[in-house]
């Protein structure tokens, strides 16, 4: 006890720095997008004179914003679907069925793990106009579902393989099928791994500039990343209504990373203490 | 209701043989256990019955339908495992609905069974709560109450009571056996308890190495074991085992046991004559000996004198670690007996109770 409380001062100054480290261009975003972007040269760090939501309206309407965050919502939405269907039914069926291959297959999945992704892009490039599906919603959706489930598989596995083996013969008895015993019984008891997924995809996903700058051409399909791009000029560039649309951008983001964290942290202590 | 039957059923997993050529059939209505130590197929044996293992050889029949391609939910038969299995996100009441949910009961017949199950276990109180938030007890309690809503041909239960604190088990045994007499359901309960299999029982069915050993009630189980393994299995303190050889004295028969010979009443003598000369274990239960200052008229012939080793009071009575020679053996004799350690005792053995076993085989004489 105390040795732990004599660095406690220590420990918590270099948290509060971390804390203000990562804050601080967040803030910074936000009190820009309320600013002229004269004002964001002249006072970079202080308050905006007048609190004007005239970015925000012109982000809006010039920007086709609405559209942007409809496909990012669309893409992210869609991705995450795919990847915690088949990463719960992959996992479950790694993680509590032996079967021959039953290694092999993990092990195969794992292996997406290891490569990145982003090398792929001229052959993804290849596939995806082979299969007619260039400046298409669904070239990102797929990439990001496969470049997702390793991970996915990896830590839903590990979760199915804790559940106990007598669930699975109690409600058996009972008179569950295959089915009813994964959606019912084993899928609810890994929520906390489904959180995490969820979280440790989301974020890359809504996030993602360069998957949309190749495959996508026709404006009405661009996601956020891409969208907020109009705003960088060769001679000019519009921070204000940047920094408007970068802050609109982040809240549904903050805003779902803020629900989940509770679970997020239940979910990463769940296997270490057996409950 | 119905009886299960088991027909000459073996289980392999790979080379091992979990159970082995085994016939058994357990009555209807009876409460039927399975004991023996770990590792002695009994709980596969059950599983089989459930049909979560598929036997290698053999048939099983639950009432007169063979069941060997059954999927377990249509055998008609509910478990209770060891680790309760509760769904841990379910209520107490979705726990025991569960079941009756999947099989479309009527909505109002499911709220009857599980309330009146809830009753008879009295957990009506907990119906909503998780089955985290319940203690060990409760748990079990739930768990039954997840078997009885179904109103099964069968129970099959898997040492529900070992994971219960000593007082707990000793409490809801009686219960347990209380509820069966009551629903009167085909009973078939596996553990490794021996005073459980004892005090719950009907009919005890005794297995090692994957096969049967015995099969009968508790008090002919105890009092003619057909051989060593259990003659050693039942009662406890162990009953003890000591070489011997049969050898005629004085036209009686005496058990010859190296440092000490017992003459054996003439009935059991009559029985055991042929192995006159032959080496045998002869098998007598601690409870048998008894203090000479404490037996009813003891029989001179049967006194043996001892060295008291260990002296271990119960209260209610004593366990005494008896040496003669070279042979231990342990006596259970009255709290009052005034043996003390290092001290010499006499004792008396109650040789109409001897028991008599086969060197080779294992196999009772008498």
């Amino acid at each position: 006890m105390r040795g732990r409380s004599r660095w406690m001062p220590l420990i918590q100054a270099i948290l509060i720095a971390n804390a203000v480290l990562v804050l601080a261009p967040m803030v910074f975003m936000g009190l820009s997008a309320f600013k002229t972007t004269r004002e964001i040269f002249q006072h970079p760090l202080g308050l905006p004179a007048v609190w004007s939501l005239d970015n925000f309206s012109r982000v809006w309407v010039e920007a086709r914003f609405a559209r942007y965050i409809q496909n990012s919502v669309l893409v992210t939405g869609a991705s995450l679907a795919l990847i915690l269907t088949f990463g719960a039914m992959a996992g479950y069926a790694l993680g509590r069925f032996r079967f021959r291959g039953n290694d092999f297959l993990y092990l195969y999945f794992l292996s997406g793990l290891m490569l990145p992704i982003r090398l792929a892009i001229i052959p993804l490039f290849i596939q995806m106009r082979n299969l007619n599906l260039l400046d298409t919603l669904w070239s990102l959706i797929l990439i990001y579902a496969a470049s997702g489930l390793p991970s996915a598989i990896f830590i839903l596995t590990g979760f199915f393989r804790t559940l106990p083996a007598d669930l699975d013969s109690a409600a058996r008895i009972d008179g569950a099928g295959e089915w009813t015993i994964f959606a019912r019984v084993m899928l609810p008891l890994v929520r906390p791994a489904l959180v995490i997924v969820t979280v440790y995809n989301l974020i890359p996903i809504w996030n993602d500039f360069f998957f949309p700058l190749v495959f996508i051409q026709s404006d009405h399909l661009k996601t956020l990343p891409l969208g907020m791009t109009a705003f960088f000029g060769q001679y000019y560039t519009d921070w204000a209504t940047l920094f408007a649309g970068l802050t609109l951008a982040a809240i549904p983001v903050v805003a779902l990373y803020v629900v989940l964290s509770q679970h997020f942290i239940r979910g990463l202590t769940a296997g270490a203490v057996k409950g | 209701m119905a009886r299960v039957y088991l027909e000459q059923v073996s289980k392999k997993f790979g080379v091992v043989t979990a159970v082995n050529d085994v016939t058994l059939e357990i009555p209807d209505r009876q409460f039927t256990v399975l004991v023996g130590p770990s590792g002695c197929g009994k709980t596969t044996a059950l599983r089989l019955i459930a049909g979560l293992e598929e036997a290698t050889a053999g048939n099983i029949f639950i009432g007169d339908r063979l069941v060997n391609d059954v999927a377990p939910k249509d055998r008609d038969i509910a478990m209770v495992f060891q680790n309760y299995a509760l769904y841990p996100h379910m209520s107490v009441y979705d726990n025991m609905a569960f079941g009756l949910r999947l099989r479309r009961y009527p909505r109002t017949e499911i709220d009857r069974r599980v309330k009146e199950a809830a009753g008879m276990l009295g957990i009506e109180m907990l119906l909503d709560r998780k089955p985290k938030q319940l203690s060990g007890g409760q748990r079990q309690r739930v768990a039954l109450g997840r078997a009885i809503v179904r109103e099964p041909q069968v129970f099959l239960m898997d040492e529900p009571l070992s994971n219960l604190d000593a007082k707990l088990r000793v409490q809801t045994r009686a219960e347990i056996k209380k509820l069966q007499a009551r629903l009167q359901t085909t009973t078939i309960y596996v553990t490794h308890d021996q005073v459980e299999a004892m005090t719950m029982g009907d009919r005890i069915v005794v297995m090692r190495d994957g096969l049967v050993q015995q099969v009968d009630s508790p008090l002919n189980l105890y009092e003619k074991p057909s051989n060593l393994f259990v003659a050693g299995f039942i009662g406890s303190p162990a009953m003890n085992f000591v070489e011997a050889t049969l050898a005629p004295r004085n036209g009686a028969l005496v058990v010859d046991c190296g440092s000490f010979a017992i003459e054996m009443p003439p009935d059991l003598a009559a029985i055991a004559k042929d192995w006159t000369g032959k080496p045998v274990v002869f098998g007598i239960r601690p409870e048998d000996i008894q203090d000479v200052a404490f037996a009813r008229d003891p029989n001179p012939a049967w006194v043996l004198p001892a060295m008291v080793e260990v002296h271990e009071p119960l209260g209610s009575d004593v366990i005494l670690y008896l040496s003669t020679g070279p042979t231990t053996i342990v006596a259970r004799v009255d709290a009052h007996s005034s043996a003390r350690m290092g001290q010499p005792a006499e004792v008396v053995l109650d040789m109409r109770k001897m028991h008599l076993f086969e060197t080779e085989t294992h196999k009772a004489i008498i």
